[in-house]
């Protein structure tokens, strides 16, 4: 049995703690929040063991592992204590706003053997990991181009004030939505030389961005496209995909379905065929002991209680090393949208309307 | 309740297998007139159950209904609540509380204010939940829901936490208030039964993926035919097509031959694909 306590019940911590308490290995003996409220409805109708304060949990139980899933902000904090208390840790993406602790964290935890896993859960989706493997096999040659995007209706009006909505606490459309498909190409390319062209806009928030576009640059030519929103309602729930241009053909991706062109001469992986191949999550996932919100969330979790269980901190899917290189990658962005921009059209913008006659004389008096 | 029941994940852009085809049904039913022409469909095959989200377009497809007494008497709705995403995303904008008082009925009703006020204050999850509830609902005042159903995403959180109470107290309330039955939607099934046997839910109305290639059947596709073989429960299939990944005549075939299958719940976007879903059924399992 695997001893563990869940800390920060937002919405990933509560659904973290939901699946692992279902895990058949795992025993949760306590969780821990800052605000009382959920807490106590929590002990009141299930008796869990509850606390306010992470440093009296760590002393008063006996633990193996911790689920970090409080605001951003907080991690670094969280996992270096649960680190020299040789606790194995999972935490929540991203994994630390501030490169240099994440670096230093990810040494501790290597050099201590400790699990150490980050909520990055798409590498846990079958068709996110069927193009890692047909990459790896050279299915489309050598990769000239990714387009990674995540999409979705998370604000859609000027309003709103949880941690969430704040860049400075580790929340904002980069780090909540950009994180994945920067995650993913990370994955499927490795770390990036250097990022330009960088936008980083508010649509709707005030403190934070909405939409988040940027390029990668890959030392031998590679590039790869993030174009990522929130803010954006045609999409029912946040869908994220990607789009890899090689030179023997291209894949597309996304949670459901994994469609392939492979050209003629490619050496073409078993079981697909030169032209289009279509593979669906139906075929690509695989069957997990407890099922909340699709099984990459159960998954992760699964891999990292077995890697706990087979003692093995240095096989890990999504390491605390490679949650790192996303970090970086990210604060790299926020570095280059601040910059202005390098190459000037010098045409000076068109001034704005006069708002008073804006309604009914506006564009004819931009023009004059 | 009906053997064949009518889903509603085309309506929506719910689709497991392609994000391009829910995009094309969501632009396909945009228009109401759409979603009521294939609703209109499945009544006049006979298909008269609609197990439907408690999403903003079910509302007005309740208006349609209310506004022609005559033409659907024997319409049921059989809501499904509450519609996940809604709240999910509130959460982010709001956070927990400030997202579930977003939901509660607006202040100035006194009896709602001081049941979720009052439930708030003493963490007694009961006023909030029936609240909820009871919000959900209102859309379809005057309509008849024999039975209402509580979504898998809520279920399953539930059943994660141990947070078993919570079931009797839905239960509880749907009989009390609304005359109907209480339902419960999972991809757990074994582990659901075992719960609501614990809190003394008895012979409850269940319903799980439940085909022949065990997609998204938690617990294993041997306790599933178990818990058919063995559970006093009243069993409701769905994803009986597996998203596509099984032949539709191959799919019935094989869930007809099931035990203890009360009911299957499909979806369709034509009216060929209804009839041809209720002739397949008709063929392999005697509908009364």
């Amino acid at each position: 049995m695997v001893r563990l306590a869940v800390v920060g019940l937002g919405k990933m911590g509560l659904s973290h703690y939901a699946m692992i308490n279902a895990h058949p290995d795992v025993k949760v003996e306590a969780v821990c929040d800052s605000t009382g409220y959920v807490l106590d409805v929590l002990n009141k109708y299930t008796g869990v063991r509850t606390y306010t304060d992470f440093d009296v949990m760590l002393r008063d139980i006996e633990l193996d592992a911790v689920i970090v899933a409080t605001p951003s902000r907080s991690h670094g904090q969280m996992v270096e204590v649960a680190l020299n208390e040789n606790l194995h840790v999972f935490c929540e993406k991203p994994f630390c706003l501030d490169v240099t602790e994440g670096e230093r964290l990810a040494r501790i935890a290597t050099e201590r053997g400790l699990v150490n896993q980050v909520g990055y859960h798409n590498r846990f989706v079958g068709a996110f990991q069927e193009v890692k493997r047909l990459l790896d096999t050279g299915a489309i040659g050598a990769v000239t181009h990714v387009l990674a995007e995540a999409y979705g209706p998370v604000v859609l009006k000027p309003k709103g004030s949880t941690w969430r909505t704040q860049r400075t606490e580790g929340g904002g459309c980069l780090y909540d939505y950009a994180a994945h498909p920067i995650n993913l190409v990370n994955w499927y390319l490795g770390a990036p030389q250097s990022v330009g062209g960088s936008v980083l806009n508010q649509i709707f928030s005030k403190d934070t961005e909405d939409e988040v576009f940027s390029t990668l640059y890959y030392e031998d030519g590679k590039s790869a496209q993030i174009s990522v929103n929130w803010s954006d309602e045609s999409y029912r729930k946040m869908t994220t995909k990607v789009t890899i241009w090689g030179t023997q053909g291209r894949i597309y991706a996304d949670r459901q379905e994994c469609q392939v062109y492979i050209r003629d001469g490619a050496s073409i992986p078993a079981g697909y065929q030169r032209g289009w191949n279509v593979r669906y999550t139906t075929d690509l996932t695989e069957a997990v002991w407890f099922y909340l919100r699709g099984e990459e969330y159960s998954a992760q979790l699964d891999y990292f209680v077995r890697c706990i269980e087979e003692k093995d901190g240095n096989d890990n899917i999504n390491s605390f090393e490679e949650a790192v290189i996303t970090d970086r990658v990210m604060a790299m962005m926020v570095a280059d949208a601040e910059k202005r921009p390098p190459v000037t059209s010098g045409i000076a913008p068109r001034p704005a309307p006069g708002k008073k006659f804006g309604l009914l004389f506006g564009g004819r008096k931009a023009v004059s | 309740m009906d053997r064949l029941l009518f889903g509603d994940n085309q309506f929506f852009g719910v689709n497991h297998m392609s994000e391009e085809k829910a995009r094309a049904q969501m632009m396909r039913f945009q228009d109401l007139a759409a979603v009521i022409d294939v609703l209109d469909n499945a009544y006049d095959e006979g298909v008269t159950s609609f197990m439907c989200t408690t999403h903003d377009r079910i509302a007005m497809v309740c208006d349609h209904m209310r506004s022609n007494p005559q033409r659907y008497k024997d319409f049921q709705f059989l809501p499904c609540m509450p519609y996940a995403h809604k709240y999910a995303n509130a959460v982010t904008e709001d956070g927990m509380i400030g997202a579930l008082k977003r939901f509660l009925p607006e202040e100035g009703i006194v009896n709602a204010a001081l049941r979720g006020g009052m439930s708030l204050a003493r963490k007694d999850i009961e006023g909030i939940t029936t609240l909820l509830v009871d919000a959900e609902m209102k859309m379809f005042t005057g309509l008849n829901t024999p039975v209402i159903f509580l979504q898998n995403v809520v279920v399953d959180l539930l059943l994660g936490l141990d947070f078993k109470a919570a079931f009797r107290i839905f239960a509880d309330h749907i009989k009390s208030r609304y005359n109907a039955e209480p339902g419960f939607i999972t991809m757990n099934m074994p582990k659901l039964l075992d719960a609501l046997e614990e809190v003394g839910i008895e012979n409850p109305i269940v319903c799980s993926n439940i085909n022949k290639i065990g997609f998204r059947m938690c617990g294993g596709f041997e306790a599933y035919e178990r818990a058919l073989d063995e559970k006093k429960f009243r069993a409701i299939a769905m994803s009986v097509f597996a998203s596509g990944a099984v032949p539709p005549r191959e799919a019935i075939e094989w869930i007809c031959q099931q035990p203890n299958i009360q009911a299957i719940v499909f979806g369709a976007s034509s009216k060929t694909n209804i009839r041809n879903t209720k002739s397949l059924v008709e063929e392999f399992w005697r509908i009364n």
